[in-house]
């Protein structure tokens, strides 16, 4: 076969070329990725966190209860199912979600969809702390909001940095949901300069090729990260899974 | 807004339901059985000693967790007709994708699960002078099997929720169901809602059968 790459200084039509069009598309790709992985990270610590509260207060069972609901929910429904829901159903019921731009609720639904992932890293790592942290906080004094605070949390967020990492290279890799209610990111890009140019695997290797360096740059910024905030004495070893 | 839930009819679901249903089962099913073969094969391949058959499991394995599924479903539908010469239709384009991108997910998981099983299984079967075959044949892989069944039954489920992605390519799936029955009828929010719980029964129950069947092979082990 004959290498075409010309193909990305042509003119789109619209006074920029293929590579200009694809590089704002790398930039749709990655805003979505990290507004959606900021509303992941808040919802997924805060819900985390209220399912290994004390289970010693209705309330708390309450808000127990609600925190299995929010991961089941979010967990067990496809991820373009719930961009669908967020795009086409909620503005028509919701009034005050009406006339939202489809990349806001894009980033709702690939946010929450990856909260309840996040919360269950948060969960485990919380669990995997030894209890007598617990029962030593308690035992000086602290209420159970200093408990968390100063003690389990800090200890908690620290050891889930790996499998942090691969949510954050996933959410990258999720976002290509996107294209469906037609957000200007890469994979819309990709199927949309095929179908222009013809030129489908010269589009499709940059596309791919971006997308890669892309999650290794996550990567990289995470391992930084996880080497400045080790816990002194502490192995743990990574985890993976899920897509 | 008012909900009209007379969509919700025998009709609709026979007429434009159960025929995307249906491929979504059969996907998942043939995706899970090809999945694990070829994802055991790469796992074995992974874990011998010859550097020529370690080094293109792990590259083929490393690039199919990297790309977005998506994508990889964009790339076979474009790829398989330039090789073999001819258009294929796009549920048996989705079907080998599946396969293919699913043996590298499970073939970390088997890796794992090989993994698991202590060397002294393996040195026991090789003292009784069993052959390379025989040992994983009759020692390691039905452990690592039993030992990896959950994991297997997890990933499935979410490969089940995968399927919904063949949208890229316009298959008949049953998320193209429930869209086309919400079209056809003037009722996309009705079909979307249940489209959402049709997905969340399937995949929590089946969860919740994962759940017990993992308290069940945690007491054997």
């Amino acid at each position: 076969m004959n290498w075409d790459w010309q193909v990305f200084l042509q003119d789109t039509g619209g006074g920029q070329t293929y590579l200009d069009w694809m590089l704002s598309a790398w930039g749709w790709t990655l805003s979505v990725a990290f507004l959606a992985l900021l509303i992941a990270f808040a919802f997924g610590a805060l819900v985390g966190t209220i399912r290994t509260l004390p289970n010693d207060r209705l309330s708390a069972r309450l808000m127990i209860g609600f925190g299995h609901a929010w991961v089941e929910i979010f967990r067990n429904v496809p991820l373009l199912v719930q961009v669908f829901i967020w795009y086409h159903v909620i503005p028509a019921l919701v009034p005050a979600f009406k006339g939202l731009p489809g990349f806001v609720l894009v980033v709702a639904a690939l946010g929450l969809f990856t909260s309840a992932r996040i919360a269950e890293q948060v969960r485990a790592g919380i669990q995997s702390l030894p209890r007598g942290q617990r029962q030593a906080a308690m035992a000086i004094g602290m209420s159970t909001v200093q408990t968390y605070r100063l003690v389990i949390l800090p200890m908690a967020f620290r050891i889930i940095i790996p499998p942090l990492t691969s949510e954050s290279m996933n959410i990258i890799k999720n976002s290509s949901v996107a294209f469906a209610v037609s957000v200007a990111e890469l994979t819309l890009f990709a199927l949309q300069a095929q179908e222009e140019t013809s030129r489908g695997i010269e589009v499709y290797l940059a596309v791919t090729s971006l997308y890669m360096v892309s999650a290794f740059a996550v990567n990289r910024l995470m391992a930084m990260v996880e080497r400045r905030v080790r816990v002194p004495g502490l192995i743990v070893a990574g985890q993976s899974g899920g897509h | 807004m008012n909900l009209d839930l007379s969509f919700y009819s025998w009709e609709v679901i026979s007429r434009y339901i159960l025929q995307g249903f249906s491929f979504s089962i059969q996907l998942t099913i043939i995706a899970t059985l090809g999945g694990l073969f070829f994802g055991t094969l790469l796992a074995l391949m992974r874990l011998s000693s010859n550097r020529w058959l370690q080094l293109p499991a792990a590259a083929y394995v490393n690039t199919m967790r990297s790309i977005p599924l998506v994508m990889v479903i964009l790339w076979f539908f474009l790829l398989i007709p330039f090789m073999i010469g001819r258009p294929i239709g796009a549920e048996l384009s989705a079907t080998i994708t599946f396969i293919a991108f699913e043996a590298a997910y499970f073939s970390e998981i088997m890796r794992a699960g090989i993994q698991s099983i202590p060397r002294g299984q393996v040195f026991a079967g090789q003292a009784l002078g069993m052959t390379y075959s025989q040992n994983m044949r009759l020692i390691v892989l039905p452990q690592a099997f039993r030992n990896m069944l959950p994991v297997v039954l997890t990933q499935t489920i979410i490969l089940f929720q995968d399927t919904s992605l063949v949208y890229a390519i316009g298959a008949y799936d049953l998320l193209k169901g429930f869209e086309l029955a919400g079209k056809n009828y003037g009722r996309p929010i009705e079909a979307y809602l249940l489209a959402a719980a049709v997905y969340f029964v399937i995949c929590f129950s089946l969860s919740l059968l994962v759940k017990r069947l993992q308290e069940k092979i945690a007491i054997i082990r």
